[in-house]
């Protein structure tokens, strides 16, 4: 079992109102820049770092890092520089990039050469995912929205090529073109670092991860639809002449631990507080569809369109924003359903004493099965204090009642088990087959 | 928008490999309208107006409503050619050319290539040119409603053509045109500087068409496209907006009929 910790490092400013404790609605792209505080931003980024460093000493496995490009709720605008600094300032946990937002990399080979000296000065401890994002993320760097699952695709493939193939090799692709391919700089895991893929929902990504035998991690995503999501992975992975097992099944989730009940209901409620996180249940973050799922973002391939074929198109591409949007069917969604109460009770959110929630992470374990596992914690309005009572008790107590239930219910993660091939890694094994 | 009694014919014909639809009505020399970057939704009253002293033809563009879509096409450049060579199929001798919107970005396109396949030129709202002054409206940052609304005067004379509740066919279409929308025209959006210096060379008789109350294409594009092409005349229609075709239809067949001496 492997298990990471996570927070969207949240822009958290109690002076604007907008941020911090308040939760006030805050529109997707809908705000300008002149409320930042580069003083606060330095001292967050530097909070967070800091958390890192303790989680590794808590004996977490890997910490996770997502990029996001202009909300508030994640500060993580350029994931490589966050993970090069972890690299130097950590000694032993993996540094799971989760991941680097491939569409909208004009030069995808100078990304290549970034991880590879992630890799290389962390001494192999680099786990590195892909991910399309949302309408978002290509607004904010122009990247062209009916590309993007054509430029994920090709992006992937050429930085592959350039880990993986001597150069010089030229490079004339759709999307990207090279003279020369030939990064100086080439990964310390050979043949390359893992490659796991997070993702909500788009058969599209579940797919293409079992296609290629990536872990696939369910962010944040209720109970059941994630069962059906592994489902389907095996599905695709039995089409592929391979069983999918716990190695590559993944699962971020909401776990915050307290001294005492009362403690982590008062922390875990500012979940739902902060600046306002449209994909934290129940803040107040207000996603504006037509961005989220910007014209092509969605397949909406169509040879020969016919009234009906691009009703259907577009019916599609409504539900794909809504899902992005919501992560849910709002025709299905009582009012009350986000509510931090509501969350607790449907464990989307697990919070208590180790007490109350070794016995509901058991139920995630056993429900699911996942080989890596993410604790998503410290996020919202949850303040350093918060966030390090958490981290200590985790390392004191639930960390190590995880390894034992991971070990009773034989969950083994990509770093025990070769998600290619299937066959146990050797114990400090230096290359994981999994990359290749 | 489809008149009680059916005054137009569909058809298809092909294009580089690929099926284009087009309506066509009425009668006289031969007109091509290019529509918006938002499709077109049928023989609206623009093209009934403009049908009374010509033969319409109106093709869906190549990837937008029924006609199929070049996966290869990046740019309005590449739209120009198929149009170009569809005018060889469909429209001849020498039609006017009718551009609306994007649809007028493309006809420019169009005449700077060839300006030997059409014999008159009507660029309404055009996008294509930077504008000196202002920017063109994206309409990928507001919902297809928003964009819709701010090519009319008011929302009022918006809801008065398209009513309270857009038909969701209406809806289905803006939101399928926006994709082809955004694999033409993205960086830099809805205008290229490869075409301003060739206008020059355009010996073609256009007119330029503008609605005073214009928000989507700045009302310098109009009167950058008269300047620089050499036998340009500008009209701005007053009370109108962006969509000059949907808000005065009858003004703006009268104005191309005069200018085409049809």
């Amino acid at each position: 079992m492997f298990i990471g910790y996570f927070t969207e490092r949240p822009y958290q400013d109690q002076e604007s109102g907008y941020f911090g404790s308040t939760g006030r609605d805050i529109a997707d792209l809908g705000i300008s820049n002149r409320e930042y505080n580069p003083r606060l931003g330095s001292d967050l980024y530097n909070r967070y770092l800091d958390e890192k460093v303790y989680a590794e000493e808590m004996g977490f496995d890997g910490v996770m890092l997502n990029e996001h490009h202009s909300p508030p709720f994640c500060m993580g605008g350029v994931v490589n520089v966050e993970a090069a600094i972890l690299s130097r300032i950590t000694q032993r946990v993996k540094i799971v990039i989760l991941g680097n937002v491939l569409p909208i990399w004009e030069d995808p080979l100078w990304l290549a050469e970034e991880l590879a000296e992630i890799d290389m000065i962390s001494r192999g401890r680099l786990v590195t995912g892909w991910v399309r994002r949302t309408g978002r993320e290509s607004v904010a760097h122009n990247a062209q929205a009916p590309f993007n699952w054509e430029r994920f695709q090709e992006a992937h493939d050429l930085v592959l090529a350039a880990w993986t193939k001597p150069g010089p090799f030229r490079w004339e692709g759709e999307h990207y073109n090279y003279r020369y391919v030939n990064p100086w700089a080439k990964t310390y895991q050979q043949p390359h670092p893992q490659i796991w893929i997070p993702g909500v929902m788009s058969r599209n990504t579940v797919k293409w991860a079992a296609e290629h035998r990536y872990p696939y991690v369910m962010l944040a995503t209720e109970l059941e639809p994630t069962k059906n999501s592994y489902d389907y992975y095996t599905d695709v992975a039995k089409e592929n002449g391979y069983e999918a097992g716990t190695q590559h099944r993944s699962y971020l989730f909401k776990v915050h631990v307290d001294e005492t009940e009362e403690l982590a209901d008062q922390a875990a409620r500012k979940y739902v507080e902060g600046p306002s996180n449209p994909f934290l249940e129940g803040n107040q973050g207000i996603v504006r569809p037509y961005l989220q799922n910007l014209p092509g973002m969605t397949s909406r391939t169509n040879l020969l369109p016919t009234v009906t074929s691009f009703t259907q198109s577009a019916a599609r591409g409504r539900q794909v924003a809504h899902q992005e949007a919501t992560g849910k069917d709002g025709s299905q969604v009582p009012e009350d359903y986000s509510s931090y109460e509501s969350q607790k009770e449907r464990m989307s959110i697990i919070t208590g004493t180790p007490k109350t929630v070794i016995p509901k992470i058991r139920h995630v374990l056993e429900y699911l099965r996942p080989g890596s596992i993410f604790f998503w914690d410290g996020d919202g309005a949850m303040d350093h204090d918060d966030a390090m009572r958490s981290l200590r008790l985790m390392g004191e107590e639930i960390i190590p009642a995880t390894r034992e239930m991971a070990k009773e219910f034989d969950l083994k993660g990509p770093f025990e088990m070769d998600t290619k091939t299937n066959e146990p890694i050797e114990e400090g094994e230096a290359i994981p087959a999994g990359g290749q | 928008m489809t008149t009680a009694e059916q005054t137009w014919t569909e058809s298809t014909t092909e294009v580089a490999g690929l099926s284009v639809r087009y309506l066509q009505g009425g009668s006289g020399p031969a007109a091509v309208v290019l529509h918006h970057s938002t499709g077109n939704i049928g023989w609206v009253p623009f093209y009934e107006a403009l049908a009374q002293n010509f033969t319409v033809t109106v093709p869906d563009l190549p990837g937008y409503g029924q006609s199929e879509r070049p996966a290869w096409a990046r740019d309005a450049r590449d739209i120009a050619i198929l149009m170009s060579h569809f005018l060889t199929r469909v429209a001849p001798d020498s039609p006017t050319l009718v551009g609306l919107g994007f649809g007028g970005f493309i006809a420019a396109e169009l005449a700077a290539i060839n300006q030997d396949r059409i014999g008159s030129l009507v660029l309404v709202g055009a996008a294509g040119l930077q504008p000196d002054e202002g920017e063109i409206l994206d309409q990928m940052l507001v919902s297809y409603g928003e964009y819709m609304t701010a090519g009319f005067r008011d929302e009022a004379h918006f809801q008065e053509i398209f009513g309270e509740e857009v038909a969701p066919e209406v809806r289905e279409l803006w939101d399928f045109s926006r994709e082809m929308t955004a694999r033409l025209s993205w960086k830099p959006y809805m205008f290229n500087r490869r075409l301003a210096p060739v206008l020059g060379e355009v010996q073609t008789p256009t007119l330029v068409v503008a609605g005073s109350e214009e928000k989507v294409v700045p009302l310098s594009c109009a009167r950058q496209y008269a300047a620089a092409l050499p036998n340009a005349t500008l009209e701005v229609v007053q009370g109108a907006g962006h969509l000059v075709d949907y808000e005065e239809p009858e003004a703006l067949a009268a104005l191309i009929t005069s200018h085409a001496g049809a």
